[in-house]
């Protein structure tokens, strides 16, 4: 974390930072790929709808569990739907849920997790008890009670997933909390009289933020995991939806002689986990923070 | 020493009072109570009525959650609803199962991610890191159903080495299971050694740049001396505890690849209990999958209390 050259990084403006990051993480081999993997999927998920050659859901009872032809690039599943069609739009309810998720997860874990480093004494005692009781949950075991009660529609999926990743963040960033907090510039903000809001906001967030933006983006792999995994047990989005974690499951039963239908999801799902990993570790080195010392909780 | 041992302990059973609280009010808040969610349509009149007395809800919410934990830490959930059997005695084989498939995963993981992980270290951004890196990434970021699907594909159908899914009744002996636990011992182990490798690998790397280690060199001890004596001591004692959070993090997976493999474990409990709307089953797994995870990073406390001369005089800071 870089704490002694504020004044010279205030200078820059927000955008040339973040360029100046992305040319940092590209600039290696590993983030390269990982960056490449990643905004190929993006793009992939904003066009496929247009560019998709079949309807997702026109089932064919003709060509049931055709191999793949000129015709059906990656063959057909056991309901004769185009596997190409399903596969390139698969990856965006994935990607759309974890990525809001994250974001919800970076906001109330980042929050609660500064709140509580800024305060101490009985009330952070307290915080971090539950938090702990919480992580001490299997987030399989939370996240299937919840959806199988409230249903699997994303409105449901994006809030529970978001609350159960967060929680490993408020750590993290309470932690990064009671680093900068006993430094100089706290202890004279305090005595010019700031307000805890306006320390907040003007010298904690500041120096914690890089801390707790590579801690969201390894959340969201792992989110990405846990979100496939359901859908994977049936406990995600419900079909005809075409998703990967989806996609695998069904196609599992019959691969002895229909690998196709299973392959091409993934192919689909490992490559977007592995890219925004590579990027997330990229991102790390480029903020100077190690994140293999960290557990995936 | 002894107080913070103590300390540590109380801290552990704080937190299990939490869990045991967080599960008890989960189930009552979410809509519906076992028995309207259990008998689903039915759940009106005499049925629903019968129901209400035998499980004991019509009597206030504390003082069910008094007897119920009271009930749990003697060992006895109360009945499933589902089965209409004792819980324990649907737990107890199942627990047993999953347990040699996850202390076999460990048993190999563990030693498998410390020699990669020092490997990796030492020839740091050379061939060796470099290619076992890369591996190491794949192994770690895929997910469990996506590997043990493709273990099955390959190793099962395609090439027909070992059987692709586990069929054996719950109570099978050890020795019986053997064969059938090959596939899904891989899967698991092989995203936990990833994960512990680049573990092991980073406080490896931490601990060679640290000043002691520069003054050995310096001193001319010989190198793998050095290595052996003054750089794993200090590298490993870190990575205990984030190994222990990797092992309890890992009953997730174990979750899912029990199912894909079919296995007779919790994994497979998890999602029947869950899709029967068992609630006092759910409360039960969730009870003790968190003592498992609890008692793990208690474990792990302890010991690198134990192994650390430092801490033993300074207070521990989660």
């Amino acid at each position: 974390m870089k704490t002694n050259n504020i004044t010279e990084e205030g200078k820059k403006s927000s955008f040339s930072k973040v360029l100046e990051v992305l040319k940092t993480m590209a600039s290696k081999p590993s983030g390269f790929i990982g960056l490449s993997i990643l905004v190929f999927h993006i793009t992939l998920a904003l066009i496929s709808p247009y560019i998709a050659p079949y309807d997702y859901k026109a089932i064919d009872p003709a060509m049931m569990l055709s191999a793949p032809s000129s015709e059906f690039w990656f063959g057909t599943d056991d309901l004769g739907r185009d596997v190409f069609t399903r596969t390139i739009l698969g990856g965006r309810t994935a990607l759309t849920v974890t990525f809001f998720g994250s974001l919800i997860a970076l906001l109330w874990g980042g929050l609660l997790g500064i709140f509580c480093g800024l305060v101490g004494g009985k009330i952070d005692d307290v915080v971090m008890r539950v938090v702990d009781a919480f992580l001490s949950i299997p987030w399989i075991l939370a996240m299937l009670l919840i959806v199988s009660l409230l249903g699997t529609t994303t409105e449901v999926l994006i809030p529970a997933l978001g609350f159960f990743y967060g929680k490993g963040i408020v750590r993290v960033a309470r932690a990064a909390t009671h680093d900068v907090i006993a430094k100089d510039f706290i202890v004279s903000a305090r005595a010019r009289g700031h307000s805890n809001f306006s320390i907040m906001w003007n010298e904690i967030i500041p120096n914690v933020r890089d801390a707790i933006l590579v801690e969201g983006a390894m959340r969201w792999s792992w989110m990405l995991l846990g979100f496939s995994s359901l859908s994977f047990l049936g406990f995600g989005v419900s079909p005809p939806t075409p998703d990967w974690g989806l996609m695998i499951s069904n196609g599992r039963g019959l691969m002895s002689f229909a690998y196709w239908s299973v392959i091409a999801p993934i192919v689909g799902l490992s490559s977007l986990i592995i890219g925004i990993n590579l990027t997330a570790d990229a991102f790390a080195k480029a903020l100077g923070i190690d994140r293999a010392t960290k557990a995936p909780v | 020493m002894l107080f913070l041992i103590i300390k540590r302990i109380l801290l552990g059973l704080i937190t299990l009072f939490i869990v045991s609280l967080i599960t008890f009010v989960g189930t009552e808040i979410l809509p519906g109570d076992a028995c309207t969610t259990y008998l689903e349509r039915q759940a009106f009149g005499e049925q629903l009525e019968a129901c209400y007395n035998r499980l004991g809800l019509n009597v206030p919410a504390y003082e069910r959650y008094v007897s119920w934990a009271l009930n749990a830490i003697q060992g006895d959930f109360g009945y499933s609803l589902s089965g209409e059997m004792p819980i324990k005695d649907v737990l107890g084989p199942k627990i047993k199962n999953s347990l040699v498939l996850a202390s076999a995963a460990i048993l190999i993981g563990i030693p498998i991610a410390l020699i990669l992980g020092i490997v990796t270290a030492l020839w740091r951004d050379r061939l060796p890191d470099v290619a076992i890196s890369t591996v190491t990434i794949f192994a770690m970021t895929i997910p469990e159903f996506i590997s043990a699907t493709l273990l099955i594909l390959i190793v099962a159908i395609w090439l027909e080495w070992l059987p692709g899914i586990v069929i054996v009744p719950t109570d099978v002996t050890f020795f019986e299971l053997l064969p059938n636990i090959i596939l899904p011992v891989i899967a698991i182990a092989m995203i936990m050694t990833a994960h512990m490798a680049r573990m092991v690998r980073s406080s490896v790397i931490q601990v060679m740049a640290s000043d002691y280690v520069q003054m050995a060199i310096l001193k001319g001890v010989p190198y793998w001396k050095m290595v052996f004596k003054h750089v794993l001591p200090n590298a490993l004692l870190p990575a205990i505890n984030v190994v222990a959070l990797t092992i309890a993090w890992l009953l997730g997976g174990v979750v899912v690849t029990e199912v894909v493999f079919n296995y007779p474990g919790l994994g497979r409990l998890v999602i029947e209990s869950i899709s029967n709307r068992d609630l006092p089953v759910v409360q039960a797994l969730a009870l003790i999958l968190a003592s498992i995870y609890v008692s793990i990073n208690l474990l792990a406390d302890l010991m690198t209390l134990m192994l650390n001369p430092r801490l033993k005089t300074l207070q521990i800071r989660k």
